[in-house]
């Protein structure tokens, strides 16, 4: 149980569902609570409507039917530049400006919301230092210079950059090789100890879910299949969670039969 | 006489109907920026305006010139003056290659940026200047481009209205069967040509955004 009174999540779905003007169902009647300073992880294979379910919580997207509340209050009822700036929102290849510097990249919003220079520029040395690229030798570079790994952490820098409570992650590592992949996620996770935030990260690897998640939502064809803590992810005998797991206890075979 | 002794006797004359010329076309480019880009903006923004104002200005640009001038002397205001008819004119050829360019850079832009953009809070206006704009910048001039050299050429057409330029040389050697005369109008009209593709090429590799 956690110690958050249940009646007061930070973001929460009530019957949300999503269709495309076609009739498409991308998300159906989905209800769940999101605590403050929990990481959920949306897991699912490729088009179970998780990065739907994420574009609806800063109202990139609007139900079709349902509400999703952030902060208590209908997304619809927000000023959606005033939700999304209150959302960081890190995606897959991270989205950066190619015609901004790093330093220009994440100083965006702070300058949108016309804080102080004297203010932005400890800001921005503070989160290069926090991701992991001191300023010194990154921050003139633009992203076309950099590694993928760089520019996720640029990514990751830019979404964190007006401290915003909550944190929409769609893939973040999805486009990175698996080594860099298990770097970055690595240091993520001793960031996400210290940073407090609440996370929603979508992602279709199951190790990933277990390393990160607080809970994981498993999601299938638009559906919510079951929300678990990552050991009763592990030991479900729910047919699809175990069609996840699956994969990593073949893992454990192959190096018992080694 | 052949083209060096005219170019020789006449400098000031031709330097004269040179900078007329020059004239004609930034004024008419002036124009066709002011209209065309935010044209071209729109028809990225609601594709459905696509066909009928890419499609009107394809109309403009299929008229034959001394045609067009004829259509817009009928036109009140426009017809009043041959400066303005002839600037109207250039105007309308020098479009289609600025809204179209303008519309498929910002349609170029990659769409990871956009929505990174407005999941991050910006407005469709600080969108459009700070990242789509500055994105499509190279696109949309290369546009400018194609049309200010378009419209250098077209420009000699002015004379046929009395609206002046170096097209004033090549009527009048038309008229006289004097190649000198033509060609003093042509030399200089190709060498403006050239020289404003070269600069404008420049100014356009210069914001090319790097990849």
């Amino acid at each position: 149980m956690t110690a958050e009174p249940a009646a007061h999540p930070i973001i929460e779905f009530r019957n949300a569902s999503y269709q495309l003007p076609d009739g498409a169902t991308l998300l159906d009647s989905v209800s769940m609570t999101i605590a403050r300073g929990e990481t959920l992880v949306l897991l699912g294979r490729s088009g179970a409507g998780k990065t739907t379910a994420l574009k609806l919580i800063n109202r990139l997207l609007e139900p079709t039917s349902g509400e999703i509340l952030v902060e208590g209050r209908a997304t619809t009822a927000w000023n959606s530049i005033e939700l999304r700036r209150h959302i960081g929102y890190v995606i897959q290849e991270a989205g950066l400006f190619p015609h901004y510097t790093v330093v220009q990249n994440v100083s965006l919003i702070p300058r949108l919301e016309r804080w102080p220079e004297e203010r932005i520029r400890p800001r921005i040395e503070e989160l290069l230092l926090l991701v992991g690229l001191d300023s010194g030798n990154f921050s003139q570079r633009y992203p076309h210079e950099l590694s993928g790994g760089q520019r996720q952490r640029v990514g990751l820098a830019r979404a964190l950059a007006a401290d915003p409570p909550i944190l929409l992650m769609d893939e973040p590592f999805g486009a990175l090789d698996p080594l860099t992949r298990a770097d970055v996620r690595r240091e993520f996770s001793a960031l996400q100890q210290r940073l407090k935030k609440t996370i929603v990260l979508v992602t279709h690897d199951t190790s990933e879910a277990l390393l990160l998640g607080s809970r994981i939502a498993l999601t299938e064809s638009g559906r919510l299949k079951g929300i678990y803590s990552p050991r009763e992810f592990l030991h479900s005998s729910q047919p699809i969670a175990s069609a996840y797991t699956a994969q990593l206890h073949a893992l454990e075979e192959f190096e018992r039969g080694q | 006489m052949n083209v060096m002794d005219y170019f020789l006797h006449h400098p000031g004359e031709i330097l004269g109907a040179t900078l007329e010329h020059v004239e004609l076309v930034a004024v008419a480019m002036l124009i066709a920026v002011a209209v065309g880009v935010p044209l071209g903006i729109l028809v990225a923004r609601r594709p459905w305006l696509s066909k009928p104002i890419v499609g009107s200005a394809n109309v403009a640009e299929t008229i034959p010139s001394l045609a067009l001038l004829g259509f817009l002397l009928t036109v009140p205001w426009l017809g009043d003056r041959a400066g303005r008819l002839a600037v109207a004119a250039l105007a309308l050829y020098a479009l289609l290659p600025i809204i179209r360019n303008t519309a498929a850079g910002i349609a170029g832009v990659d769409p990871a940026v956009r929505e990174a953009a407005r999941g991050m809070g910006m407005t469709e206006r600080q969108i459009l200047f700070q990242v789509e704009l500055p994105l499509s910048l190279s696109t949309v001039l290369a546009g400018i481009r194609v049309a200010t050299v378009l419209t250098i050429g077209i420009a000699t057409i002015a004379a046929a209205v009395g609206a002046g330029g170096l097209g004033e040389y090549i009527f009048r050697g038309l008229a006289m069967v004097n190649n000198s005369l033509i060609l003093a109008g042509a030399i200089p009209a190709a060498i403006l040509a050239l020289g404003a593709d070269f600069l404008l090429s420049i100014l356009e590799r210069r914001l090319r955004p790097a990849r």
